[in-house]
């Protein structure tokens, strides 16, 4: 039973029915928007000081102590922007654009368990509805693209549709891998049972899951659809205001999300010695996000062809084999040691990479037209 | 049922982020391949060659510093080459020394940038530019010691430079100088390997070796499609028969060879300024020319190895004070004209890092 539930229970002895049903369910969603927002706001922060740090520069440090505030003043900033509408674009989609994007980034933190009870809705298929519902998003980055009446925007969307679509593939092959091992598709099921984490129990699918996530978010080097050289902005070209806002929050929403579905699928959620499991969960966000930003400030972009042949040759081929493994390991090796199951998955991971490392290069080459 | 499809026609810049300027190319797309390029060029035009036919010789030295505005040093240098090869000035040997120090200097400073922007224009983040920023900061101080300006320098005279070096000078000089291979190595461990740097960069945006030498381009351009032309050894000016220095050659003429090719440079400008240090002698840095020169009739082209490739100056002197015609080649505009064979039938991403490796200058090319 969560803390919610609990709280509902109570209430229902002295209030009335409807009421004990919407307060619960009011006062989770205003702490996780609360959690969400806030921690956008760090991350913004987190990011672009420890991108001055790997680029030999300060980073912002004047507004408040290390900078802290620099984020609020750039919220300030783009909300008091003017509000521009493409004059032939398609004014409806141009404004539920933001919406549908954002959206379903702080609907993924429901199931997301932030303690041993702490959790929005428990639900029996959580990882099935994280996988749903963060597949929405394409649909708004598809429609701002398209409502923009922009070149470039245009081709951005293009690019997304391709890019969500492929790597969707391989991120589910690899959830499916832990699902197997956890035996639940629950949230809080999964991250009661990594006794050791999934992390050293299946480094190859946390592999794949983690540069699946990286182009889900669209981060670099997969970050095609914003590809500042090549396409300016990408999908959100034209959006300026509260509508670019929506878009910003969602982007780092959804780098968020992520590092809590990467922290709660492989790295043990909120388990943790000694310190508060809310304390366990931030330290593992930022370990995840901190790994993001160093690909970013290190990596340069693939092309777009690239990227399609990374996913459907590279990651989903090693996808399947891991799911394969997994499965074998559940069946025959699971009721002598974990331990064991860690080295021969230490071992398959690495001939796995090792051999793909050969095997399959990105290449150069003409591309055929 | 065949769907119908038209090509679509995309306007890159004047306004851009990997535009290098105010540069335009009209690309007509099929889906992400290129189909063909359209280059609009004339957005930075002032009108330099025409204004310098209504200047006195010296007064156009400044205009220099407006071509190429990432190499200023080696634009004065070609120009005041070019009226002294016109007006036959001797130039003092300390002034020849200074005038090698800033021009390997000033191509190493080319470079960095070249090589920082098109890993940038590749999508990495400004994080290989503001390592080479850090490098390229050293030389500006360099430079705004000698001459108090960190961008358009305005150093060379006619017959020299204009002012001596301050005693604080070379030992800065010296230890960038004994830093710089280090900071290379270290670019080249961030990027020489990095496997998307070789996946993106390996065979993309061939030039071949005959299509190179027919569009007349020149300096790392060429020299990385395998043609071992440097003006520096081929019609060596000023006093670089003096020094031992190497020309890197590509073999393939893709990007990656354009990428290395400058990386090596950068290597073997050290080298120069590793053997003209110690050579530098005492004695005047500018020779006695009058304030108005009034070179002989004549016409004259000089031409240099700019970092960006041959840069020439063509002066024609009917004997009096300004030049009766004055005429620029820039580099970068003629290596620009092979972009189209370069790009044609690769992606939007490649079109990108092909324009981006040959390293244009917009000051340059739009004059």
């Amino acid at each position: 039973m969560t803390l919610l539930e609990q709280f509902r229970l109570w209430l229902g002895g002295i209030w009335p029915d409807w009421a004990a049903y919407v307060l619960p369910a009011v006062v989770g969603i205003v702490i996780v928007l609360g959690f969400v927002l806030t921690l956008v706001i760090v991350f913004i922060w987190y990011e672009r000081r420890l991108l001055g740090r790997f680029q030999i520069r300060l980073g912002p440090n004047r507004l408040g102590p290390e900078g802290i505030f620099q984020p609020l003043a750039t919220a300030v900033k783009i909300l008091l922007k003017e509000d521009i509408v493409p004059a032939k674009g398609d004014k409806v989609v141009h404004w539920l654009a933001p919406l549908i994007v954002f959206v379903p980034v702080v609907m993924i933190f429901a199931v997301v368990p932030f303690g041993e009870r702490a959790i929005l809705a428990d639900l029996n298929v959580g990882i099935v509805y994280v996988v749903a519902i963060s597949s929405v998003s394409v649909v708004g980055i598809y429609m701002a693209g398209w409502g923009s009446n922009n070149k470039y925007a245009l081709i951005a969307a293009l690019r997304t549709v391709a890019q969500m679509v492929s790597y969707e593939l391989p991120i589910v092959l690899s959830i499916l891998g832990v699902v197997l091992v956890a035996g639940s598709l629950s949230m809080t099921q999964i991250v009661a049972s990594q006794k050791i984490p999934f992390l050293l129990l299946q480094p190859l699918g946390f592999l794949i899951f983690f540069l699946g996530t990286v182009a889900e978010m669209n981060r670099c080097p997969f970050d095609l659809l914003e590809a500042d050289s090549e396409i300016v902005a990408g999908y959100h070209i034209e959006y300026s205001g509260m509508k670019f806002a929506m878009f910003y929050l969602g982007e780092y929403g959804h780098a968020l999300a992520y590092a809590c579905i990467i922290t709660t699928l492989f790295l043990s959620g909120w388990q943790g010695p000694l310190l508060p499991p809310i304390l366990w969960l931030l330290v593992k966000i930022m370990a995840v996000f901190s790994l993001i930003v160093w690909m970013r400030a290190t990596l340069p972009r693939l092309r777009v062809d690239q990227l399609m042949a990374f996913a459907w040759k590279g990651l989903l081929p090693m996808a399947i084999i891991n799911l394969f493994i997994v499965a074998a390991e559940v069946l025959w090796l699971s009721e002598i040691t974990p331990w064991l199951m860690v080295a021969v998955n230490f071992v398959f991971a690495g001939v796995l990479v090792l051999l793909w490392s050969k095997l399959f290069t990105l290449g150069g080459g003409r591309v055929e037209v | 049922m065949a769907i119908r499809t038209e090509p679509f026609i995309l306007n890159m810049g004047p306004q851009h982020p990997s535009t290098h300027g105010v540069f335009r190319m009209r690309v007509t797309l099929d889906g992400e391949v290129v189909v063909d390029v359209e280059p609009v060029i004339g957005y930075l035009h002032r009108g330099i060659e025409k204004l310098g036919e209504a200047r006195t010789y010296t007064q156009i030295i400044p205009l220099t510093d407006r071509l190429d505005y990432l190499a200023s040093m080696t634009n004065n240098f070609a120009y005041v080459l070019a009226v002294e090869k016109l007006a036959g000035v001797e130039v003092p040997e300390r002034a020849e020394y200074l005038r090698i120090i800033m021009a390997e200097t000033m191509r190493i400073a080319s470079h960095l940038m070249a090589v920082g922007f098109f890993l940038n224009d590749l999508g990495a983040m400004m994080t290989p530019v503001l390592y080479m920023w850090r490098e390229r900061e050293k030389l500006l101080d360099l430079y705004e010691m000698v001459c108090g300006q960190r961008l358009t320098y305005n150093y060379m005279r006619i017959g020299g430079v204009s002012h001596d070096i301050p005693e604080e000078f070379l030992p800065a000089l010296k230890r960038f100088v004994a830093e710089m291979p280090g900071f290379i190595d270290e670019y080249d461990q961030l990027l020489a390997q990095n496997e998307i740097l070789l996946a993106r960069c390996k065979g993309v945006g061939i030039l071949p070796k005959h299509t190179a030498i027919n569009t007349a381009a020149s300096g790392p351009v060429l020299r990385a499609s395998g043609v071992k032309w440097d003006i520096r050894k081929a019609d060596p000016y000023s006093i670089y028969d003096r020094f031992d220095f190497d020309v890197p050659v590509g073999s393939v003429g893709d990007n990656y060879d354009r990428y290395w090719v400058r990386m090596q440079e950068m290597r073997q400008s050290v080298r120069i300024l590793e053997q003209a240090i110690p050579q530098l002698p005492e004695g005047e840095f500018c020779a006695e020319v009058p304030k108005l020169l009034r070179p002989p009739f004549g016409e004259v082209y000089g031409h240099i190895e700019a970092p960006k490739g041959e840069l020439g100056f063509y002066l024609v002197s009917d004997n009096s004070i300004a030049p009766y015609r004055f005429h620029i080649r820039p580099p970068t505009l003629i290596n620009l004209t092979a972009l189209k064979d370069m790009v044609t039938g690769w992606k939007v991403a490649d079109l990108i890092i092909t324009f981006g490796s040959i390293d244009v200058c917009l000051g340059e090319i739009d004059r």
